[in-house]
């Protein structure tokens, strides 16, 4: 029973904060369809020219294709060693589990633009000796992101674990399987939805990371959120209310069927 | 295959990975702030002596207060909807959170720079309406930077916030009605105390990333008011001054160390009550 069910004022107050967060999503709307170069309403006369703008100016296909090679790369990379890590510290139980998790979050917790300044010192160190793995290049944009997005996918793929009963572990380990056995007849298949969300996350993570890139990057590897930061520093260009309700619609679409099909799987559940 | 070997195979990669590319570069870091342009601690000195910087820590610290504040405050409400509202509320909750949530920090502060501008929806309207004659400034300055980051906090306070209101025991509740107290009573002397590990939690989680913000407060603040992140880039890309730069990131850094490092405290103590 629910004694304290939210009154009429609560639901007002909860309303406005509702509106609160959904109200910069759809401002942008409005301002895409603006006819002219500056950032506006339009009142009469709605265009379709910001739009076009994204497909006729090849900067934009080039920042997203970048962005997704990138995510691709670095969320592969901190999900693999993610894995491997959160893996040892499940299996074996080290001692000093505590710490060994707390130096793999660091890069989580430490304010970000520390960690931009760290991974810069980092990568124009290493352009000191090749040109591949360097200060603006796309292999130095994904190492970074490998690095800000590997605390993440611990986090998912530990809590995952957490869920699995140890004593199928040990059954399988009494009757004699050796660790790849058990990793990966075991464990993995019991965490294999952890995995997929790990890598999920890690490449929304890397696909809109912004601050860590600003800094590691300047002509050559511009980003889609990079792009996006050029076009609204000075003058404000509105192909950028244009790609953010491209990037909206593909936000509210995977959120709504993903929570369609939650409830649709919990009511099946329920039926049963 | 013996347990130490075994050991590096599988947690080595990570520590190793991380040691390399993040904890060996900050202490690169840490060396550019003691050696940049000559060696010693007068960054340091520069950092806390400096009246511009000591103007960018105050209003860091300010903002963050205030966002804090807001931020956890709105949480506070939405959650509960989210948490003991119907399902119909339950559903258009989650969305709301949601949504935003999975959007990248530059949309949502486009989306305020549109709605707040001289130029933008609000302006517009006031101004239709014969509210007012000119735009008022609500973007390029302080107040800004608070909504634009207040708006992206709230969702990571509502997480913390709604594990603590569902690990409230419902009998409670219903023995404080037995007794005879009213809603506002049984929410205000019974919930809000059960929940006010949630509160701090969330608020420290609020205040922590408020700290180290850079793009909302460099898009929506346009260079007006500075926090401390743009500082250490303005420092690094701008006018060249590294060794202060780095100085002012160390400096951030223990700041936000010691504050974490309070909430394990909270959080073990809590733990052992």
């Amino acid at each position: 029973m629910n004694v304290l069910r939210p009154g009429p004022l609560a639901a007002a107050l909860a309303a406005l904060v509702a509106v609160f967060l959904m109200m910069p999503l759809v401002a942008v709307i409005p301002v895409s369809f603006t006819p002219t170069r500056y950032l506006s309403v339009p009142d009469a006369e709605w265009s379709l020219r910001h739009y076009r703008a994204l497909v006729e100016n090849p900067a934009w296909a080039e920042g997203a294709w970048l962005s997704i090679r990138i995510g691709v790369v670095a969320s592969l990379v901190a999900t693999g060693l993610a894995l491997l890590f959160s893996l040892g510290i499940w299996m074996l139980q080290p001692r000093f589990a505590g710490i060994l998790m707390g130096l793999a979050l660091l890069p989580m917790v430490a304010p970000p633009v520390v960690s931009a300044l760290t991974l810069y010192f980092f990568l124009i160190t290493l352009s000191k000796v090749n040109s591949v793995v360097a200060y603006d290049t796309w292999a130095g944009v994904a190492l970074a992101h490998a690095v800000m997005i590997a605390p993440f996918a611990v986090v998912l793929i530990s809590v995952a674990l957490a869920q699995v009963d140890r004593r199928i572990d040990l059954a399988a380990r009494s009757m004699g399987a050796g660790l790849w056995t058990r990793i990966t007849r075991v464990i993995l298949p019991n965490i294999r939805f952890g995995i997929l969300t790990a890598l999920f996350l890690t490449f929304v993570l890397s696909w809109e990371e912004i601050g860590v890139t600003l800094f590691i990057t300047s002509v050559d590897a511009v980003t889609l959120p990079r792009l996006m930061w050029m076009g609204l520093r000075d003058n404000i260009d509105p192909a950028i209310a244009a790609i953010s309700v491209v990037l909206i619609v593909i936000v509210v679409a995977v959120v709504l069927t993903r929570t369609a099909v939650e409830r649709g799987r919990a009511r099946r559940q329920a039926r049963t | 295959m013996s347990q130490p070997s075994r050991f590096l195979l599988l947690v080595g990669p990570l520590l190793l990975f991380l040691a390399a590319t993040y904890l060996v570069p900050f202490l690169g870091v840490m060396r550019w702030s003691v050696t940049l342009p000559e060696p010693g601690l007068g960054q340091y000195k520069a950092a806390l002596g400096d009246p511009l910087v000591l103007t960018v820590f105050w209003r860091t610290l300010r903002i963050c207060a205030v966002v804090t504040v807001a931020a956890v405050a709105a949480a506070y409400v939405i959650t509960l909807l989210w948490v003991r509202g119907g399902p119909v509320q339950r559903l258009i909750v989650e969305l709301c959170i949601l949504i935003p949530f999975w959007i990248s920090v530059l949309t949502r502060a486009f989306g305020w720079l549109a709605l707040l501008s001289n130029k933008g929806l609000i302006n517009g309207w006031l101004q239709a309406l014969g509210i007012l004659s000119e735009p008022l400034t609500l973007v390029r300055n302080e107040f800004g930077v608070i909504v634009g980051m207040t708006h992206f906090l709230i969702p990571f306070a509502v997480f913390p916030l709604a594990s603590a209101m569902r690990s409230v025991d419902e009998r409670v509740l219903m023995a404080a009605r037995g007794m005879g107290a009213g809603r506002a009573r049984i929410f205000w002397q019974v919930f809000v105390p059960m929940t006010k590990p949630g509160i701090l939690g969330a608020g420290l989680v609020v205040f922590v990333f408020a700290l180290g913000f850079f793009v909302t407060p460099a898009i929506l603040g346009g260079g007006r008011s500075v926090m401390v992140a743009e500082l250490i880039y303005l420092r690094i890309f701008q006018s060249p001054d590294w060794g202060l730069g780095a100085a002012i990131s160390v400096i951030l850094m223990l700041a936000v160390g010691i504050l974490l490092a309070a909430m394990m405290r909270q959080v073990r103590q809590g733990a052992s009550k």
